[in-house]
């Protein structure tokens, strides 16, 4: 559905369901560089399953007109909008990557909005390598190659693809081939210095999952243990054989884990 | 600091799309010979039926052997996925029918496989769809033949059988500017030769009967997308782009971006006409392309050797390879495929028809039948067989004449190939 908010064209995908004020709201927040599309399993599911959902393209992102928001804290503001924009007085937020972060700040800023969160492929903090800020603020095409290899397991190349006859890393460099220049390097660069992780885990008052890719090279299982020791009562799903993009990897353990966590 | 490296070509060749078999721990690709998959339970079967899981369900659909076949060829491509064919032939039929309705048209080069020029220039049209040929060298001629409902711009990377080399950057630039893609047919050049995504083209395919396999004992088929046509911005294809009640009114591109058109190619056009893979036939495919970056430079390499062994025969009036430098597309071939030209390629020996009827017949290491790529060298007669339905205005355009026979170079030891051809060439000069 498209919607507007301070006169910009907003999308998210609800799975050609009308929202319905008495069904529970999942909101899907995608990481870096990335679109609604990369949820595309996990939030049909839901929409099928009696949720309301709202897969949305950040500003700047598939088909949300820009520009990108610079820093996790306006994205997470600009979650707050778009629900009071829809009439959406509590939600669940679930986000990958950079979308965790903006999740987990959601849940700190606006706990009385906040059902619950799910983080996947997070970390904290989320340092990104000085190369490939650098590659992306140059727009450089080795920075869609350093987020297509790292946003993968090491066997993605040589293994099978859980979604018949689909390519991962093609798959993945042709959706950051169509960002408008600066769209990646702004994404990476709010995940550098987004510093309120801790002090953002001490005010969640949700319950919290983590699920995490046993091979993710971008943001390792154990560069999330703090923040999951620091929100009391979260849980942690680890998935031995997925890589950092858990959805495409993983996705029938990763919708598990979310069913679980949602109607479990 | 060096940034990641992806894996080398001949490495994808060997490992893309599969891991040992996770049941038995069989390194080769296990021949999933079954129609149909057992559904975990009902709440399973429904999610998979409505694409909320990824998996498979019936192998008309989608197979796990093929699949393997699927993303090895998309992994050497560069694109976003691929869906396996029953042939080269399933494969352009499925490409067109996911894009097009009655009422389309296509812009197609004039040099093209017979059957490819069957399939646009008559059966398409009995189903609304109108094709115009053109030129494959005269750039203008694509621009002028697109009208306001052309859909499709395509030809083959290599022109059959005059071998002419299709400019893909220029002739993809007039096709994006006209918010079309440009479908490309490879099958001559295959990936280890050009990689016609990298120069610009959107969607590709094989016969895989040919050098994918490269033993001639299948036949079939590979439709790949690179997924970087943008379908919503082109506002022409509403296939795609707008809710399709044929399938639970899915928008296409809403729903998954990048693999629109793989996802309605495979959910509509392999469910509808049917015209999928067989796992067998994936797994001898899957057999060649495990070698083909070894074959590939032998190919080239005895093709080199033959044509100059016929540049110097005085039976010979001319030969089509753009390695030769009177070829018209020599500058573009040496721009386009560094490589090589392939191994396929024709020449017009004097005497016309009945000489070549006597070479043909006099060859004994070739094989005279109706294929190319095999590693076995093979020897054909265009205008009487493969291309036997087209006009003889077709034929010019297509750069056949009478006596215009076509050669593919297979693996054998050149130097009986080449004594083969010059044996050949005698005994059709002495009948004159």
């Amino acid at each position: 559905m498209q919607l507007a908010l301070n006169g910009r064209s907003v999308f998210a995908y609800a799975a050609a369901h009308e929202l319905d004020q008495a069904k529970r709201t999942i909101v899907f927040v995608h990481g870096a560089g990335l679109d609604h599309s990369w949820w595309g399993l996990q939030s049909r599911y839901f929409a099928y399953h009696g949720f309301n959902v709202l897969a949305l393209d950040l500003p700047g992102h598939g088909r949300s007109e820009g520009p990108p928001l610079a820093t996790i804290g306006e994205m997470a503001d600009w979650i707050k909008r778009v629900l009071d924009e829809k009439k959406i007085k509590s939600a669940a937020i679930v986000g990958h990557s950079m979308g965790s972060l903006i999740a987990l700040e959601f849940a700190a800023r606006y706990p009385e909005n906040a059902e619950k969160i799910a983080l996947i492929g997070v970390a904290y903090p989320m340092k990104v390598s000085d190369a490939f800020l650098d590659a992306a603020r140059r727009n450089d095409p080795s920075a869609y190659d350093m987020e297509t290899i790292w946003g993968h397991a090491a066997q993605v190349p040589f293994s099978g693809n859980p979604n018949p006859g689909m390519w991962m890393y093609g798959d993945t460099l042709a959706r950051l081939e169509r960002l408008a220049p600066g769209v990646l390097h702004a994404d990476l660069a709010a995940c550098n210095a987004y510093a309120a992780g801790m002090e953002g885990a001490a005010k969640v008052k949700c319950p919290a999952l983590f699920v995490l890719g046993a091979r993710d090279m971008m943001t390792p299982p154990k560069a999330a243990q703090a923040l999951a020791k620091a929100i009391p009562g979260s849980m942690t799903v680890t998935i031995a054989f997925s890589g950092h993009s858990l959805m495409a990897e993983a996705p029938d353990a990763t919708l598990d884990a979310l069913i679980g966590f949602f109607t479990g | 600091m060096a940034g990641p490296k992806y894996p080398g070509f001949d490495t994808l060749a060997l490992h893309a799309g599969q891991s040992p078999d996770p049941a038995t721990g069989a390194r080769a690709v296990p021949i999933y010979q079954t129609t149909s998959f057992v559904f975990r339970d009902t709440a399973h079967a429904a999610s998979l039926f409505n694409m909320e899981r990824a998996g498979h369900v019936y192998s008309r659909i989608s197979n796990p052997t093929v699949a393997v076949l699927e993303e090895r060829m998309a992994a050497l491509e560069g694109g976003v996925g691929a869906i396996a064919t029953a042939s080269g032939q399933a494969a352009l039929h499925l490409a067109v029918a996911t894009l097009m309705d009655a009422g389309s048209h296509v812009v197609a080069s004039a040099a093209l496989y017979g059957g490819s020029h069957n399939l646009l220039g008559y059966t398409l049209k009995r189903f609304g769809i109108e094709t115009s040929f053109v030129s494959p060298r005269n750039l203008e001629e694509f621009r002028k033949a697109i009208k306001a409902n052309t859909r499709l711009i395509f030809g083959e990377t290599l022109g059959n059988p005059g071998l002419d080399v299709l400019d893909i950057p220029a002739v993809s630039a007039i096709a994006h500017e006209a918010g079309v893609p440009l479908l490309v047919d490879s099958t001559f050049t295959t990936p280890w030769l050009m990689k016609p995504f990298e120069l610009g083209a959107d969607l590709l395919y094989h016969s895989a009967t040919k050098f994918l396999g490269g033993h001639g004992v299948a036949i079939g088929g590979v439709l790949v997308d690179s997924g970087r046509f943008d379908w919503e911005k082109s506002g022409k294809f509403q296939q795609l782009t707008a809710p399709y009640s044929g399938f639970h009114n899915m928008d296409f591109e809403e729903e998954s971006g990048t693999r629109a058109f793989l996802l309605r190619a495979r959910r509509e056009g392999l469910r509808d006409f049917g015209a999928c893979m067989a796992p067998m036939t994936a797994f001898q495919i899957l057999q060649g392309i495990e070698t083909l970056h070894l074959r590939m430079p032998r190919h080239v390499d005895s093709t080199r050797k033959v044509v100059a062994f016929l540049s110097s025969n005085p039976a010979v009036e001319k030969i089509l390879y753009p390695e030769i430098p009177d070829h018209p597309d020599y500058a573009l071939a040496r721009k386009l495929l560094p490589k090589g030209c392939g191994a396929v390629f024709s020449f017009d020996i004097k005497g016309g028809r009945e000489a070549g009827r006597r070479f043909i017949e006099a060859l004994r290491v070739f094989s005279h039948l109706a294929n190319v790529g095999d590693a076995k060298s093979l020897v054909i007669h265009p205008a009487t067989t493969t291309h036997y339905r087209m006009s003889d205005e077709d034929l010019k355009k297509a750069g056949i004449g009478p006596g215009t026979v076509r050669l593919s170079i297979g693996l054998e030891d050149p130097a009986d190939l080449i004594q083969d051809l010059e044996r050949a060439l005698g005994v059709a000069a002495k009948s004159k």
